[in-house]
């Protein structure tokens, strides 16, 4: 009995899935997990940062199964996070316990510590290096022992730098707020209901999409917002993170804690000038401190998460940057691609429907058109 | 590193949350209970509400049917269907009395659905208020308000301007005396089957992050005025070319000349009534 208009769906699908395989393969080269690992540092920090999972092998692997398709590799590892047990909480992470790469004060020159540049593309000419083409692994090795040598002498990481911002708040100038030590919302755990606390704002914002999170901080800057910022400070190195030991009976003390590792992250902290009415009237102004933090080195998106932050703290219908809802329901690759993809999905019941009501309106209205 | 997945693709924690989160959604008809949606390995917006609700529910004496938009074998309830074999090795029908855990997208089967089914739907947008008001914030306290006359006014502008109400698929219902709920676009065809289900029906939207459900037994009923009554699309002069039922959801096609010609919707229920046509050929001959 032939039924072509539903049935063969099947052979076809796998043939498509064959079909990827083979865009995959064709120019008969395997790329190695560990020569992602090793050169796409730009992509694996971008990845793990959307994804909210920090590990480079496993973004490695997402990366070389989705032939770099940075929104595929998210959607994978979101998706491989799901099935993965809660099992410890860490210690609260202080990022003044950073090991420094980098460091960079816009609003100071001089900063105790000192600005720090790191490796960064800022001070690069972007024009086309095409030696890379030609460029052989025993040159790399001789470049790499060389620069590792030079570095080496009497260098030593740079820990525990003084907060840029810490020298405004001795001086009075920023805001005060009483301590919150309250538990953060996870986002994850439970969806986010609104008003939002600046917990699920910040984390939101965090695994948001690099380029929409990018997007919108710039169109804060650019008119679409009252705000005008400055990069107080952005750091950039490795934290390291603690467990409380599981095996305690009592309440764990931080002596026993359990280091279970270091990620990189960078870290911003915008100075936003705010006017604020003190008692008796007086306007004065204060700073505000908008705040940015990713996994990876990613300094773009954690400074326009500072904008965006300090947007989200002053709602406001004016403008959609400072509409929470508008913000953090859109920036997320996992949702937007998603939903937008879909469309591709089969609408023909939908579309039926749709057109029944065309072609009712087309036909003229109802009977009782006239009693009206 | 290389970690199998558990039963089901979730872990148990992640399970009976959602288990939690359902059971509160049969407690109060019709009303949005979020939950923590998880990622899925399917895109978001291609069913990992219904996905998360099935996964959660699934046990491995279960018969599972996925449909979308009527066809077992389309794109993505074939996807589907993979991804839930994969982790579970449940046994998996076409035919709509076999199955006891049915996902579907945008339809509800032709043949009637029993007590010891249940069917989940995937839902895009759950919010029925969500064109009148864009935020989140004031559509949760207009339910619990119980503030619907938003609903109401948009059905009347509809008359006002075509003369009828022009709702496509996803024409507002109320449900137990209480709760304005999006029925996940199904055709105002499938509208009336909501009412008095015998099948449990649970909806759930993966990226906004929200179950609800129809009870079995529970009152349904589609919005509409007494002078404007609900009008389901009207296929009463259709037939289907390949089975020559009448009285289903028709997907209307073209053949070569360009002229229109109608096959059911719902494909299993095609096929069903056209083996069962052929074994009446077959006793006349």
């Amino acid at each position: 009995m032939a039924y072509v208009a539903v049935k063969g769906g099947e052979a076809a699908i796998q043939e498509s899935i064959e079909g990827l395989r083979y865009e995959r393969l064709k120019k008969k080269e395997i790329l190695e997990i560990n020569s992602i690992q090793a050169g796409l540092r730009g992509l694996i920090d971008q990845i793990m940062s959307e994804s909210s999972l920090y590990s480079e092998e496993l973004a490695s692997i997402a990366i070389k199964q989705t032939e770099g398709n940075a929104e595929e590799a998210v959607l994978l590892l979101r998706a491989y996070r799901s099935t993965l047990p809660r099992k410890h909480y860490s210690r609260l992470v202080k990022t003044e316990d950073m090991q420094v790469e980098r460091r960079i004060s816009a609003g100071f020159k001089d900063i105790p510590g000192g600005q720090l540049l790191g490796s960064a593309y800022d001070y690069t000419h972007r024009l086309m290096d095409f030696s890379l083409v030609e460029e052989t692994k025993a040159e790399a090795m001789k470049w790499l022992e060389a620069y590792e040598n030079r570095i080496n002498e009497g260098s030593s990481p740079i820990e525990a730098l003084p907060k840029v911002v810490d020298y405004l708040r001795k001086e009075g100038l920023l805001r005060e707020y009483p301590e919150d030590s309250r538990e953060p919302k996870d986002i994850t755990t439970k969806s986010m209901a609104f008003p939002t606390e600046r917990s699920e704002r910040l984390q939101a914002l965090t695994r948001g999409m690099s380029s929409a999170v990018t997007a919108l901080g710039y169109a804060a800057i650019r008119g679409y917002s009252q705000l005008h910022p400055t990069v107080g400070e952005l750091r950039i190195g490795s934290l390291p993170l603690y467990i409380p030991n599981p095996l305690s009976l009592q309440e764990a003390s931080a002596e026993e804690d359990f280091y279970i590792g270091e990620i990189k992250a960078t870290e911003v902290e915008s100075l936003i000038p705010i006017v604020k009415e003190s008692q008796g009237g007086k306007k004065e102004i204060i700073f505000e401190i908008g705040y940015g933090i990713c996994f990876g080195q990613n300094e773009t998106k954690a400074i326009a998460m500072s904008i965006l932050d300090q947007c989200l703290e002053r709602p406001s219908k004016e403008f959609p940057t400072h509409d929470e809802e508008f913000v953090l329901l859109h920036i997320d690759g996992v949702e937007a691609s998603g939903f937008i993809s879909h469309l591709k999905l089969p609408h023909y019941v939908t579309f039926q429907s749709e057109l029944d009501r065309v072609r009712r309106s087309r036909r003229g209205g109802n009977e009782n058109e006239d009693s009206l | 590193m290389k970690i199998a997945y558990n039963y089901a693709f979730f872990d148990e924690g992640s399970k009976r949350e959602i288990r939690r989160a359902t059971l509160k959604a049969i407690a109060i008809p019709g009303y949005q209970v979020p939950f923590a949606s998880r990622e899925m390995p399917i895109a978001r917006g291609w069913g990992t509400g219904g996905l998360q609700l099935t996964l959660s529910l699934i046990g491995k004496s279960d018969v599972l049917k996925v449909i979308d938009q009527g066809s077992d074998e389309s794109v993505n309830a074939v996807s589907i269907k993979r991804l839930i074999q994969a982790t579970t090795d449940v046994a998996i029908t076409d035919e709509t009395k076999e199955a006891t855990l049915l996902q579907s997208r945008h339809r509800i089967p032709e043949v009637p659905l029993q007590e010891n089914q249940i069917l989940v739907l995937q839902v895009p947008i759950p919010e029925p208020l969500r064109w009148i008001e864009a935020s989140e914030y004031a559509t949760k306290r207009l339910h619990a308000d119980r503030e619907y006359s938003g609903a109401w006014l948009m059905l009347f502008e509809q008359i006002m301007k075509h003369g009828h109400i022009s709702t496509g698929a996803d024409h507002p219902v109320e449900i137990n005396d209480r709760y304005v709920m999006a029925p996940s676009p199904i055709p105002r065809f499938d509208n009336p089957k909501l009412h008095m289900s015998k099948a449990l029906i649970l909806l759930g939207a993966g990226r906004e992050k929200k179950i609800y459900a129809v009870p079995p037994y529970t009152k349904v009923v589609s919005l509409a005025f007494e002078d404007y009554p609900f009008e389901p699309e009207d296929f009463s002069d259709k037939v289907c070319r390949l089975c020559g039922s009448k009285g289903v959801y028709m997907d209307e096609l073209v053949d070569e000349a360009g002229i229109a010609y109608y096959q059911c919707n719902d494909a299993s229920y095609c096929l069903q009534a056209l083996n069962q046509s052929d074994k009446q050929t077959e006793v006349m001959g």
